[in-house]
């Protein structure tokens, strides 16, 4: 049986009584080692959904449950212990004054015994390629460097839930594609419960499942092959779909593809195989 | 440019008074400031000063960094002597200078405070010197650690001195980019009178508070994300320990202060 990790039912937020609903109706659940995209542009609300998942936002309306807990202002401390969360901000969520301080905070903070602690930094430190780097202090780091770190922070902790809000949005293109890489390494080893949320299409072709957000409700829940037809719906509300998924849709009126490309490299061997299938 | 960032003075050197404890060397030092004004001779000057110069070689930082900890005092030095020669009238009169009298009592007084002085800066630069700022920090928590029982917010003072010092290159960074965006729309900095001057940081400080609030406010959201509910039930990652070495230390330094009052008279 496949266990509901996270589960919303029937969620709605606000930020204060006369301001406008963020959040309305949003209702969905995410499976045991699912990693699922969250997709919107601005202001659609996926962010705040990022904030009510570890209790940092407390929903006016329905129930959230993670991990079988109901996030409550009493449990908000067990549901945090099993959540771990990257922001977008490389710089404002490293709180040491080097790479293995930062590493250690969250492990510090729930009392974890320092020899376990220095083997549980080398361990997650290596698994985002920041070994290396254990003494640097963060301005001597790049963005996707700290980004690294922030991964290997919450590795640390062994989570069951990881949540990136935008954690490449404030990253040069390289460090963008770092971090992603680093986030598909990560599936591949340890099939971990995974929740990324986005504006950038580019960044859901590893997802197991998108939910498109658009004005504070779920506008779309499918897979990101399919996904990647709707250019045209999906530039109605502000989103951009991959150029690989661009030139698939215009060379559609002139071939059949057998299925909609994710990445370049399927694109470019179902052009090249094309001729010879026919 | 990163690396001139380096905060206060610390000089990296692998020498055995980098590696004693912070605790040690904080104490010691402090009971040196004190144990100094005991000198009231010759003799226990000497051994005061041979002792902080031991102390000087043995952190193997180059004299030319430790003479650099005392450019900024060098004047007070100077003046002190200066002020103690011709204000002191002790003794026999020696010679004139620029028509004062100067005592053979105040020639020794001015001598005897600067050297004072001089021991006293040249041993607190030291604990700057071979000791990290986090270092610091993480031994003044552990040394007022008994305060809490009077409710002295101790884990939170050590939290904001290590935040304060993570964000201090940060904020430099932020400074140098606001400068250079104010500069480029016309915003004078190194110019015209003072008065220019000084309204000219406004839109400098302006623009940095905004961002600093900001980023104070993520940072606790990060913080309490990551799980921290202040200092109850934490682990420590780094761990000061008293080893033998420090134990030596502080046996040398009890020779010192019996030695000083034993010569002082």
């Amino acid at each position: 049986m496949t266990l509901n990790q996270v589960i919303f039912d029937n969620v709605s937020f606000r930020y204060a009584e006369d301001q406008p609903w963020v959040l309305k109706n949003v209702s969905f659940s995410i499976k045991q080692d699912e990693w699922v995209a969250i997709l919107g542009h601005n202001g659609s609300g996926k962010s705040t959904i990022a904030k009510l998942m570890n209790g940092l936002l407390f929903p006016d309306e329905g129930a959230i449950y993670v991990h079988g807990m109901e996030v409550t202002p009493e449990t908000v401390w067990d549901v945090r212990e099993k959540v771990g969360m990257v922001f977008q901000n490389p710089d404002n969520q490293f709180v040491g004054t080097t790479v293995r301080d930062d590493v250690a905070f969250g492990l510090e903070n729930r009392g974890i015994d320092r020899r376990i602690m220095l083997n549980r930094i080398e361990d997650s430190l290596t698994s985002v390629r920041m070994s290396d780097y254990l003494f640097h202090e963060p301005h001597r780091l790049s963005g996707g460097q700290k980004q690294r770190v922030a991964i290997a922070g919450v590795l640390a902790i062994q989570p069951e839930l990881i949540i990136l809000d935008e954690a490449t949005a404030m990253l040069d293109p390289r460090g963008r594609k770092d971090i992603m890489m680093t986030v598909n390494d990560l599936r591949e080893e340890t099939k971990v419960n995974l929740v990324s949320i986005t504006h950038d299409l580019n960044e859901i072709v590893g997802a197991d499942r998108v939910i498109v957000m658009n004005e504070g409700e779920i506008w779309l829940e499918t897979v990101p092959r399919e996904l990647f037809k709707q250019e045209e719906a999906l530039r109605q509300i502000g989103l951009d779909v991959p150029f690989t998924a661009k030139v698939t849709n215009r060379l559609k009126d002139i071939m059949d593809f057998d299925q909609q490309p994710l990445t370049q490299k399927e694109l470019l061997d179902q052009l090249w195989t094309f001729h010879s299938k026919k | 440019m990163a690396s001139s960032l380096i905060i206060g003075q610390y000089v990296p050197a692998d020498s055995v008074v980098h590696k004693l404890d912070p605790r040690t060397k904080i104490m010691m030092i402090f009971t040196f400031v004190i144990i100094v004004f005991f000198a009231n001779n010759a003799y226990s000057y000497l051994w005061l000063t041979v002792f902080s110069l031991s102390a000087a070689a043995l952190t193997k930082v180059k004299p030319r960094f430790l003479l650099k900890g005392l450019k900024p005092v060098w004047f007070l030095i100077v003046f002190t002597f200066l002020l103690h020669l011709f204000v002191t009238r002790e003794g026999d009169v020696l010679t004139t200078l620029l028509g004062f009298p100067v005592y053979s009592g105040a020639l020794i007084q001015g001598f005897q405070i600067s050297l004072r002085f001089f021991l006293l800066i040249l041993v607190t630069s030291l604990l700057t010197l071979t000791t990290t700022p986090i270092e610091i920090t993480d031994a003044i928590e552990t040394l007022l650690h008994p305060l809490k029982k009077i409710k002295f917010p101790v884990h939170e003072l050590a939290l904001m001195m290590s935040i304060s010092l993570r964000f201090i290159p940060t904020l430099m960074q932020e400074t140098e980019k606001i400068s250079k965006a104010q500069a480029s729309r016309g915003v004078d900095f190194k110019t015209g009178p003072l008065k220019e001057r000084i309204q000219a940081v406004v839109p400098l400080l302006v623009p940095l508070f905004v961002s600093a609030f900001k980023r104070a406010e993520e940072l606790a959201m990060a913080m309490e994300a990551r799980g921290y509910r202040g200092g109850e039930g934490r682990t420590r990652l780094r761990e000061l320990e008293i080893v033998a070495r420090d134990y030596v230390a502080i046996g040398l330094f009890l020779v010192v202060m019996v030695g000083l009052f034993y010569l002082r008279t």
